[in-house]
């Protein structure tokens, strides 16, 4: 492969991916906390609306999502949407009812007997969360938000086909540039791996940060 | 909103043909990663290193890199060197290599979980290692596996429109066709994902249900 092919496609292509990633990890990551903490509410209605949400958007694919969002949401509403932000939303939708599992599984995780002491401190339900509940249920989360992360990325993948120029975007413009497919896609598979072989190191090493801070908090 | 119902009517004789093709894909995708994911997992107890590195190596890569762009290059590059599939072979190939990385696991931790007392009965009574794994290993096993290869099989049926990429005839293929035909998005793009929605939901149910019934 060329350096012209590297400069004008594939390191933009990284670029883009990783933007999309920040991105709808960030929205995926609001979502889950948000769905994930409704479903452990009081509120029995509560309970059902983020239920319904979990259901709906783990059912259905998140390229459907994608191109939902793409080709029918923006012309009901009158917007105008670019593919990338179609494409964000729907990754961060779709990924964020992942997470609200795996929040939910963390929150009731943590023993009843913290919340009671929280109870018996006066604390309000907020506080009794903020103070009591996260803490402990946060370090919990990071495997599985590891795993969701990587999910995700492999995911980001699939806004190529809205024509959102990722890096996968770009090994298809390279074929048909050089007619040539078994090195870009080997190449573009390798740029995956890296990307999360990285985040996999990275979360790891949060992970023993959190749990030592913990560990120190608690002495 | 307009809903045009009509449009509804029309893309159903389109629709029925994806569904029929998506439940292949995914019938034949889940034969082929419950198979191979067993290949895998044996390859993970292999008792020398040399063979159980390469497929730790290969199976991390599959498990970490997109299916879509798996399924391009099994389909760009596979016909480079020689070897001709149709699109709805290489769909099927590429969906149920991607997810045998994910059923090996799944085997592995129900392997694992399988007491050692267990291999160490089977040793005291001399069996060969094919009744072994076939007679007393893997159907302790596949009680606390079946559930979780359940999940794995509605996270294929998900994955099965990244085949529309290829132009394979599934669900989501017919509803881009049938828009491209009658420039209306809303309806067929709108039906697939409901449709998605009724059978991903019962699914995931049933495998709830398997899970409390096995799993105890």
């Amino acid at each position: 492969m060329t350096a012209g092919l590297w400069q004008n496609w594939v390191l933009p292509g990284i670029w883009i991916t990783l933007q999309l990633l920040v991105y709808s990890a960030a929205l995926a990551a609001v979502v889950a906390f948000g769905v994930g903490m409704a479903r452990t509410h009081r509120s029995l209605f509560v309970r059902f609306l983020a239920g319904a949400y979990t259901e709906i958007f783990r059912g259905t694919s998140a390229l459907i999502l994608m191109f939902w969002l793409f080709f029918v949401v923006p012309p009901l509403l009158g917007w105008q949407l670019v593919p990338m932000w179609a494409a964000v939303l729907a990754l961060g939708l779709s990924y964020g009812a992942y997470g609200a599992e795996i929040v939910r599984g963390a929150l009731n995780s943590v023993p009843k007997a913290q919340t009671e002491a929280g109870v018996a401190l006066s604390f309000t339900p907020w506080q009794r969360m903020r103070l009591v509940v996260l803490p402990q249920a946060v370090p919990e989360m990071i495997p599985s938000f590891c795993n969701l992360l990587v999910e995700l990325l492999k995911g980001t993948a699939l806004v190529s086909l809205l024509g959102v120029g990722d890096v996968s975007f770009a090994a298809y413009l390279v074929r048909l540039a050089t007619q040539e497919s078994a090195q870009i896609y080997s190449v573009i598979l390798v740029i995956y791996f890296v990307i999360a072989f990285v985040i996999t190191r990275s979360m790891k090493a949060l992970e023993r940060k959190t749990k030592a801070n913990l560990g120190v908090a608690v002495r | 909103m307009n809903w045009d119902w009509s449009a509804v009517a029309d893309f159903m004789p389109r629709f029925w043909d994806g569904l029929l093709v998506t439940l292949q894909v995914l019938v034949l995708g889940s034969l082929i990663s419950f198979s191979l994911g067993l290949v895998w997992a044996a390859a993970f107890r292999a008792p020398s290193r040399f063979v159980r590195w390469p497929v730790h190596v290969v199976t991390e890569f599959i498990r970490t890199t997109p299916l879509l762009v798996q399924l391009f290059f099994l389909f760009f590059v596979l016909p480079e060197w020689g070897v001709q599939f149709s699109a709805l072979t290489t769909g099927t190939l590429a969906i149920g290599l991607h997810y045998s990385t994910y059923t090996a696991q799944v085997y592995r931790a129900g392997i694992d979980a399988v007491p050692a007392g267990q291999w160490e009965a089977a040793t005291a009574l001399s069996l060969p290692a094919h009744r072994t794994w076939f007679a007393v290993i893997l159907p302790q096993a596949l009680r606390r596996i079946a559930p979780a290869l359940g999940n794995y099989v509605i996270a294929m049926l998900k994955d099965t429109p990244l085949l529309a990429g290829i132009s394979v005839l599934e669900l989501l293929q017919q509803s881009r066709l049938e828009s491209a035909s009658t420039f209306q998005y809303t309806e067929p793009l709108t039906v697939v994902g409901v449709a998605f929605v009724l059978i991903a939901y019962p699914a995931s149910l049933f495998v709830r249900s398997l899970e409390r019934r096995l799993v105890k």
